[in-house]
């Protein structure tokens, strides 16, 4: 019979293939998932090491431990570690986890590319770390790279560049793959309605992926050969305008905040209806939601460069635009609100984890609105509020999603449960510091002193302290989350298939742990509609 | 199941192929963002700058002995130690529609011949298109002899339609040295 000639052709492909051939060429959704969220798990480790160099040097005024330019070599590598390296990273993990799982689909649409976008990572950041080894010293001149500074630091400069093309290169093979998956391999029945938020919002990130990184990489090109092959861009002794840098990369730079966030949003519209133990309040509004904030993002730019001087015109479109973009996050926020509200809520670690986003993603989005506002920003420009801002937004806003996602599919991809008592010390640590470490930064902010100075004047000195101590609290309780992963993965309870209770989606319809290969027959109607029931 | 699988596999090619093709595109608009950025100074009321650096055909224009306004110079280094520079007169007072010249001195202190190129900026912004040169040192490349110092002429007319509320415009140069570019002229 051909059916079973054809199932014994792909019999070896039902067992793993084994030792590092089933890493280095694998092709398969599950594995490169795992290695892509052990990379981000590393490189966040790498990035928080250089935080706590910032952090010690501040801890007290004057210099005590680096020099300046070392200084700012971690400011410098700290973002685009952090960026590149570990948010970007873990939610391509996530989204190769998961986006299969949750569509009915065998696997991600080009399994070999997924390879290829993976493996790029470490070549990468083996470029880009390695500028800690040549002379000059690393990048120093801050992740956003602006001429003539960046044109500046020494042998570091082409070995940033193309370790930034290499990522771009990654994240876009990675988006390409994510397009494709959900717009060819759903299962029949899934139409994109029906699909999980957590496919929808990794979707409209895929596309802002393939909009803006291919500008990244046009404007840091720019830059090379400015540097090397006399061109002049951004030169003004040859007619170029270094302003224009700024324009360039913030119209990558603002989509890619959104990057960083809207899949966040996809997680917490899954963890909270499942411990509210009722669907999600408003689906389409939420899917409506994440296209507006997509579409607005590119139209905000100019947000980050008020006082290079513009026509007034333009602040106040790109203030007024800013603005908008907090219409459809406050409909996601109130959707969220509107799902616990009457739920018969429970607080197991993953739902800790969404709750603390919400609650402090928006204190970050607030300090946004207050940002947006020109003749304020020119007081807050390059000042501790902005850090404090997109920290806020980023580490209990991007962090704690994809810790919260961690913990809440943990238990499906390894069939064991976590130590949920210690997931909830890791919390409730993280949850504490966080705050101790980022919100005096505001205090810091308002007071005027400015972001990426290795020594500051006396007035600061408090704070800094009080920030400082916040973060070797937040630093060390992070060592938490791989002791507990590996502690699961070794000894953990085993896990039912659903979980949770409260859990709904095709994912939580396989077996725990998720076999190597699922939905080869795709699930049926009946699957489709108790697992799309959002 | 041959057939869905092809047409599967023809679907994901075609899908792939678009967004290779929206990936370039993208690209291809960072690069456009360049001549826009230009386009985009021009019309939102900053004045095309990089008209300052082009001579202007201005049609003669009867002097508006009615006016004064002040125009002063400025003269800048990107860095310190390689180049004298200053104008010899730091504000003129003139009157719009007449034309004036002025004079700026340069000195070549880095020790070898060289070029250097001047680049002029204009305060306010939107006087830009108000400020003609007919002639300036800022024109072109300028070579410079090792120690030379010269004289730099620049001719300028302010434009009577200058809008009435401006009675001080800023002209600043800045001096870039361009030895990594004297192999290329």
């Amino acid at each position: 019979m051909a059916t079973h000639a054809h199932a014994a052709a792909h019999d070896d492909h039902d067992h793993k293939p084994h030792g590092w051939r089933r890493w280095v060429f694998s092709t398969n959704h599950k594995d490169i998932g795992t290695m892509y969220l052990v990379f981000a798990c590393t490189m966040f480790f790498v990035g928080g090491s250089m935080a706590l160099v910032i952090r010690a040097e501040l801890f007290q005024p004057g210099l005590q431990f680096v020099d300046p330019q070392f200084f700012n070599s971690m400011t410098a590598m700290h973002a685009l570690v952090m960026i590149f390296g570990a948010i970007m990273p873990a939610w391509v993990g996530l989204a190769n986890w998961l986006i299969p799982m949750q569509i009915g689909a065998p696997d991600m649409a080009l399994p070999r590319l997924n390879n290829l976008s993976f493996w790029i990572l470490p070549f990468a950041f083996v470029i880009l770390l390695g500028t800690l080894f040549v002379p000059g010293g690393a990048p120093a001149g801050g992740w956003t790279m602006y001429p003539p500074l960046a044109l500046q630091s020494g042998d570091s400069f082409p070995m940033m560049i193309f370790a930034v093309h290499l990522m771009g290169i990654s994240s876009v093979l990675g988006a390409i793959n994510v397009v494709v998956t959900v717009m060819n391999m759903r299962a029949p029945g899934m139409n994109l309605l029906k699909m999980p938020l957590f496919v929808w919002t990794w979707l409209i990130t895929a596309y802002l992926l393939v909009a803006v990184m291919p500008v990244l990489a046009g404007a840091v090109t720019m830059l090379l050969t400015d540097h090397f092959f006399g061109t002049s861009f951004f030169a003004a002794s040859g007619g170029g305008d270094p302003v224009m840098f700024q324009h360039i990369f913030w119209f990558f730079g603002h989509p890619e905040v959104y990057i960083m966030i809207l899949p966040a949003f996809g997680v917490v519209s899954e963890i909270i209806p499942t411990f509210s133990r009722k669907p999600l309040f408003g689906y389409e509004s939420m899917v409506y939601a994440t296209a507006a904030i997509g579409f607005l993002s590119f139209i905000v730019w100019a947000h980050h460069m008020f006082t290079v001087g513009m026509p007034l015109a333009g602040q106040l479109f790109f203030m007024l635009a800013t603005m908008l973009i907090s219409v459809p996050t406050g409909v996601k926020v109130f959707n969220w609100c509107a799902t616990m509200t009457k739920g018969s809520l429970s607080f197991e670690p993953p739902m800790l984890f969404a709750l603390a986003f919400l609650f402090l993603f928006t204190i970050g989005g607030f300090s946004g609105l207050m940002l947006a506002i020109v003749p304020a920003d020119f007081q807050y420009q390059d000042t501790y509020f902005v850090v404090a801002h997109f920290h806020y937004v980023l580490v209990p806003g991007s962090l704690f999603a994809i810790i919260g996602a961690v913990y809440y599919w943990l238990p499906k991809w390894v069939g064991r449960m976590y130590d949920q008592k210690l997931a909830t010390w890791h919390f409730w640590l993280s949850a504490i510091f966080v705050n101790v470490l980022f919100f005096p930064q505001h205090f810091l902010g308002l007071a005027g002193m400015p972001r990426r100075i290795p020594d500051y004047a006396t007035q600061f000195a408090d704070w800094n302290m009080v920030s400082s101590i916040g973060a070797f609290g937040f630093g060390f309780s992070q060592l938490l989350l791989p002791y507990i992963i590996l502690k699961c993965v070794r000894s953990g309870a085993k896990a039912s298939d659903r979980v949770w209770d409260g859990a709904h989606g095709l994912e939580w319809e396989l077996p725990s742990p998720a076999p190597f290969h699922s939905w080869e027959t795709p699930p049926s109607a009946a699957v489709i509609a108790r697992g799309a029931e959002h | 199941m041959t057939a869905p699988r092809e047409a599967l596999r023809r679907a994901n090619a075609s899908l792939t192929a678009k967004l290779g093709l929206m990936t370039l595109g993208s690209f291809a608009f960072g690069f456009a963002l360049v001549p826009l950025y230009d386009v985009l100074c021009a019309v939102t009321g900053f004045g095309d700058q990089k008209a300052l650096a082009r001579a202007a055909e201005v049609a003669p224009q009867v002097a508006d002995e009615s006016r004064t306004v002040t125009v002063e110079f400025v003269a800048e280094l990107p860095n310190v130690g390689s180049w004298e520079f200053r104008p010899v007169l730091t504000s003129m007072q003139v009157h719009p529609g007449k034309l004036y010249e002025t004079e700026f001195v340069a000195k070549n202190l880095t020790g070898h011949d060289t070029i250097a190129q001047a680049v002029p900026s204009i305060a306010p912004g939107n006087v830009a298109g108000y400020f003609h040169k007919t002639e300036c040192f800022c024109f072109t490349p300028q070579k410079f002899l090792k120690d030379e110092e010269r004289v730099l002429p620049v001719r300028f007319i302010v434009d009577r339609a200058l809008p009435k509320h401006l009675d001080r415009i800023t002209l600043a140069y800045t001096f870039y040295d361009q030895s990594i570019r004297v192999g290329q002229r």
